[in-house]
This record gives structure tokens, C-alpha cells and sequence, in this order.
């Protein structure tokens, strides 16, 4: 059998190359991770009579970011304040007075799944945080 | 013919997606199985390939060279293009590896009036396949905030740095751009250059479009049709934790889409011509030092090889050639 004298060498890269790309697996090791569950126990939401949000959760969950987009494109573009949901209910357009005005638990409601996937929106350096965040 | 072929191939996957989660709902196949036997035969592919290279002899320096060889004190020896060192094959690898450098040196060759062989800059190959690499490797880095919690700060800050142009609220990735516009640059010199058409084949356009595939369903998902990142995370973790289980909330075909093309790129991976990934390393053209003339080199398997050397032939036959008038060294 013929043996070459870099096979140690090339075993030792492809060591490395696949400890690399296994990357996931050992770091996650011995760190608890758990999915993020948002808390809804806020004031406001506890006062409705039907727990629900602008669109239907679903919706909600994949593409609110781009629900927010034309919400700040309506008013900032266009100066139209009231958002017609899906089921005809009428909500006022504003980061701060609607979404946070349910959810003013940022803290354990949006921030929960924005630091799980590690997206940080750069929102709150002009629109005001609720108080019980601070 | 290879295109159609290819790009069949790359709809029929598709099309097994759309059937296997859109209509047979099985979540649990396309979301753990098949990635982890994509991973297994990914893993199992590399090694079996780089063992099977690092058995085959390679008694001799072969290094293909492009510069002066190392010779004479007072004559300049090209460092890496002829590298006579260890530190000079590491060299001449890694710039080839992180710059393409041999490619840098394609040049467009036309036969013209005369007959006269003309060669013409041409880089535009070099700058696509850079482009195409690095936006790759960016993209696959990113995607660790997906199979990591919490996400490391490397991932954060590339995120940070790639995405800083806006697109509406959200990041639009500069390599998300780059990897479309070389990837279709790619595909297109096939077509329309008639030489690289000729030799073009199946196997070319496969991965092409398949990579394509992978990166418009993921360009797509990002922008226009979103899908439930959170609930991707949660798979993607249970995956990398070995604790897999389909997430509560539906995650949209989409998504199911771009995994599958993932897996399918992975699975095929070692057996196709993408391992050349592993294989520039390997490369016994590019990883030699060019010392044949400063060195001797022994061929390791040498067995001692029994001579008959003229001196002892003329000891055993000085009386018949000298029969025969033949000339003899010693009389
Ligand atoms: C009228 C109060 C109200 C307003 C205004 C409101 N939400 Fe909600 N939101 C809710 C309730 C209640 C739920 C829970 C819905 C459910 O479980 O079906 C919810 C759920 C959500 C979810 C899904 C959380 C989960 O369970 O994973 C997201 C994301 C969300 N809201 C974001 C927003 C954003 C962004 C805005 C502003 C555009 C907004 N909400 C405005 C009340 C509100
Ligand atoms: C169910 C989990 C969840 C909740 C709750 C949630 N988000 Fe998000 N949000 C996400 C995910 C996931 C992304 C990133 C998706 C991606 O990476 O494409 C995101 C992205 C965003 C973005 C775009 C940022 C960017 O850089 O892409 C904004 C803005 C945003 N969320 C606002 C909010 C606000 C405001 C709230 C609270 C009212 C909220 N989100 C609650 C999951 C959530
Ligand atoms: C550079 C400062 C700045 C940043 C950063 C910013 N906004 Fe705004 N936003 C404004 C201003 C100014 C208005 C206009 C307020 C008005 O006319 O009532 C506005 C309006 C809006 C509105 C509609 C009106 C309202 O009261 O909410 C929405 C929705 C909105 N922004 C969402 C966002 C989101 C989501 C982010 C984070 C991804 C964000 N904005 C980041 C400055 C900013
Ligand atoms: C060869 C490997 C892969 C390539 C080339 C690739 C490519 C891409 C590209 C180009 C995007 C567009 C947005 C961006 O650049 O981040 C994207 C998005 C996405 N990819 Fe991949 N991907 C790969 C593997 C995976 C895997 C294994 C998963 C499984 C968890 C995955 C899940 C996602 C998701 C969820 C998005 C949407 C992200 C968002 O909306 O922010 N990808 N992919």
C-alpha cells in the first residue's frame, strides 16, 4: 500500500474544514435555546373583548415589517392616518399610539423574537419606547 | 439541450416541493429528513472524496508555473507564481483561493486577418466568479443567525455591514444583489460565448441553476412573499440541536422550496464538480513548491532496481568481443 507523506496534513485540513463547518451544532451545545413566546398580558389587550390584531396573527407574524412600511408610507407620503383592516375595522396609523399601544410591553413583546433571530430595527432612536420599557 | 435538461430538473424539484408540503403536507420529511440525509451524504461525500485524493500517489513536483524559477542569487524568482518555498505555496494558494489570482490572467483569444493570434483584456470572468464566491460565502455566514442562539456578534456586524442600504424598513443585502448579478452572468457567458457553449454541459448548468434557484426563493422570501422567520429559526434550531420538530405555525412553501434546494445542492455537492472547493487545495499543479533542481526527490516506492552496468558486462564477455574484433575498454 502505498502510503503519501502530506496525508497527515491533508487530514488535519479537512479536520478543521469540517469542525468549521459544523459550526451550528458545537456552539449551540449547553446553551437552552427556546422559542420566543410575546407576552399579550398588557393593559390594553386585556381590555379587549376580542383578542385580536390589526390583520390576523399568522399574517402578522411573517409580514408585519412590511405592514409598518406602508403604514409609515400611508402617513408620511400620502397624510393617510386611518389603516382599514382586512375584517373592515378602522385603526389609527402610528407606530407608537397603535402597535405599541397594545403591545407596550416591547420588552417582552417584540424585542422576545427580534433578539431570537437577531434583528435589531433601528426604530426607537426616533419614535419613543413605551414607559414601562425604561 | 443541457439547459433545458437542466433547468427541468431544477422545475421538477421545485414542483416535488409545491406536491410533497404543498398538497401532501409533509412538513416532517422535507423540513428534517431530507435536510439531515442531505447533511450526512454531504459530510460522507468530502471525506470520502479527500481521502480518495490524499491516497493517490504524487511522486514528482509537477507545479504548473508562471514565472521565473528560482535560480541564480542576482535573478528575481517569481515568489508565488513559481514558489520554490513552503511559504510560497501557501501563498500562491491562499491569493488563488481568496483572489482568484490565476483567473485574474484570463484573456480572450481571437484569430484575425493575417492569420494573426490576438489576446484581449478580459476580467469580466474573474470579477463575476469573485463576486460570486464571496457574496455566497457572506450569504451562508448570515444564515448562522438562523442555526444560532444567541447569534454571535460576527454575525450581527456582517449582518450590519451587508445590509446597510434600506429597502423600504428592512436591510436589502448588498451580496444579495452581487450573488443574482454574477450568477446570471455566469449563465449567460455559456450561452452567448460559442467555445464555452460547446464545452458547456449538463453538470454546468445544473448547478447554476440550481444555486439560482436557491438564491431567487430566498430573495423572494426575504422581500416580496415573507414567511414566518421566527418559526424557520425554531426549525432551524431544532435541527442543529438534534431535536427536530416541525414549529406550530406554518412555515410557507417557500421556505420548504429553498430548503430543498439546499439539500439537494448539498447532497450533490461532493459528487459533482463543486467539490473543487476541496479539490484547489489538493491540486498538485498548485501545491508544490517548484524545487526539482535545488532538491533531489526520491520517488518513495522505489524498489532497488538491479543493474548490469557496462563494466561488468565487458568482464563477462571480454573474450567474445574480442573474438569477434569487437573494441574493449580493458584488454
Ligand atoms: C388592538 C390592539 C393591537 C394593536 C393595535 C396591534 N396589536 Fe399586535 N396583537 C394584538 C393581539 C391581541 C395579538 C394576539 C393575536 C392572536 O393571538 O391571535 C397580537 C399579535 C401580534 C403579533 C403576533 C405575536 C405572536 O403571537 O407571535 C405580532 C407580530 C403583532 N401583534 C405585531 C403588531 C404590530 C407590528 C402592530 C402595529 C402595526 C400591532 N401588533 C398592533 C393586539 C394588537
Ligand atoms: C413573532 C415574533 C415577532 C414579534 C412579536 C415582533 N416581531 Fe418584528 N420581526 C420579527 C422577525 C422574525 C423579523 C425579521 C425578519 C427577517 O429577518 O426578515 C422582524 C422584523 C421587524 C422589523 C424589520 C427590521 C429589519 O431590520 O428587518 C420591524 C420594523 C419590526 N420587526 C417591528 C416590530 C415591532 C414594532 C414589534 C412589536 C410591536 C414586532 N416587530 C414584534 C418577529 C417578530
Ligand atoms: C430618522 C427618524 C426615524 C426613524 C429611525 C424611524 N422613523 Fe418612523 N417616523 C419618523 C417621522 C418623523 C415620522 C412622521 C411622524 C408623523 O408625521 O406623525 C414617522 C412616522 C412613522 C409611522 C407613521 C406615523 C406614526 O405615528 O407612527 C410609522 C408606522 C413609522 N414611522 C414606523 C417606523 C418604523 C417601523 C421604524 C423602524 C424600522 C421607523 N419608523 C424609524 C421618523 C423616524
Ligand atoms: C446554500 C445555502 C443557502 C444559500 C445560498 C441561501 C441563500 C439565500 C438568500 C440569497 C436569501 C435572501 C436573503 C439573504 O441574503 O439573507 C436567503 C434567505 C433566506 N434563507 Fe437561505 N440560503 C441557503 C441556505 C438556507 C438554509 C439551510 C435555510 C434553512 C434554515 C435558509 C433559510 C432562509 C430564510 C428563512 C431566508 C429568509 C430570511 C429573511 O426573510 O430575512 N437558507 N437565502
Amino acid at each position: 500500500m502505498i502510503r503519501m507523506r502530506d496525508k497527515p496534513y491533508i487530514i488535519l485540513g479537512l479536520v478543521i474544514f469540517l469542525g468549521l463547518l459544523a459550526f451550528p451544532f458545537w456552539y449551540n451545545v449547553g446553551k437552552a435555546s427556546a422559542a420566543p413566546e410575546p407576552s399579550l398580558d398588557t393593559p390594553a389587550i386585556r381590555q379587549l373583548s376580542q383578542k385580536q390584531c390589526v390583520e390576523a396573527r399568522s399574517y402578522m407574524r411573517k409580514s408585519h415589517m412590511q405592514l409598518l412600511n406602508d403604514w409609515r408610507n400611508w402617513v408620511v407620503r400620502d397624510g393617510d392616518r386611518i389603516y382599514v383592516a382586512e375584517n373592515g375595522k378602522k385603526y389609527e396609523i402610528s407606530l407608537q399610539n397603535s402597535c405599541l399601544q397594545c403591545h407596550s410591553n416591547k420588552a417582552q413583546f417584540c424585542d422576545q423574537c427580534h433578539n431570537y433571530v437577531g434583528v435589531a430595527p433601528d426604530c426607537w432612536t426616533c419614535h419613543i419606547e413605551p414607559e414601562e420599557n425604561k | 439541450m443541457g439547459i433545458l435538461v437542466s433547468l427541468l430538473a431544477v422545475i421538477v424539484l421545485i414542483l416535488i416541493v409545491y406536491l410533497g408540503v404543498g398538497v401532501a403536507n409533509l412538513q416532517f420529511v422535507f423540513g428534517v429528513i431530507v435536510p439531515y440525509v442531505a447533511m450526512v451524504t454531504f459530510f460522507a461525500g468530502i471525506i470520502y472524496r479527500v481521502m480518495k485524493w490524499a491516497s493517490a500517489p504524487v511522486p514528482f513536483r509537477i507545479p504548473t508555473t508562471g514565472g521565473q524559477q528560482k535560480s541564480l542569487p542576482w535573478i528575481t524568482a517569481a515568489r508565488f507564481d513559481n514558489p520554490y518555498t513552503t511559504a510560497g505555496v501557501i501563498g500562491r494558494i491562499a491569493l488563488e483561493v481568496l483572489l482568484f489570482r490565476s483567473l485574474f490572467r484570463n484573456t480572450r483569444v481571437e484569430l484575425r486577418e493575417g492569420p494573426k493570434l490576438a489576446y484581449y483584456w478580459e476580467k469580466w470572468l474573474w470579477l463575476a466568479a469573485l463576486m460570486f464566491h464571496w457574496s455566497f460565502l457572506i450569504i451562508l455566514l448570515r444564515h448562522l443567525r438562523l442555526f444560532t442562539d444567541p447569534v454571535p456578534y460576527f454575525v450581527s456586524l456582517l449582518e450590519g455591514i451587508d445590509g446597510f442600504l434600506r429597502v423600504g424598513l428592512q436591510g436589502l443585502f448588498i451580496t444579495d444583489i452581487l450573488i443574482v448579478a454574477a450568477a446570471t452572468y455566469l449563465f449567460i457567458r455559456r450561452v452567448i460565448i460559442p467555445q464555452v457553449r460547446y464545452i458547456s454541459l449538463p453538470a454546468d448548468y445544473f448547478p447554476l441553476f440550481l444555486i439560482l434557484g436557491i438564491v431567487l426563493s430566498g430573495v423572494l422570501m426575504r422581500y416580496f412573499f415573507r414567511v414566518d422567520v421566527t418559526a424557520v429559526k425554531e426549525l432551524a434550531m431544532g435541527l442543529v440541536t438534534f431535536s427536530p420538530k416541525v414549529p406550530e405555525e406554518g412555515i410557507g412553501v417557500l421556505f420548504y422550496t429553498h430548503l430543498f434546494l439546499v439539500s439537494v445542492l448539498g447532497a450533490y455537492f461532493p459528487f459533482s464538480k463543486l467539490v473543487h472547493m476541496g479539490g484547489i487545495f489538493l491540486t498538485p499543479t498548485r501545491n508544490l513548491p517548484n524545487n526539482s533542481r535545488a532538491f533531489r526527490h526520491i520517488n518513495p516506492w522505489n524498489y532497488p532496481v538491479k543493474v548490469h552496468s557496462y563494466e561488468e558486462y565487458e568482464e563477462e564477455f571480454r573474450e567474445k568481443m574480442k573474438k569477434v574484433g569487437l573494441p574493449v575498454e580493458k584488454e
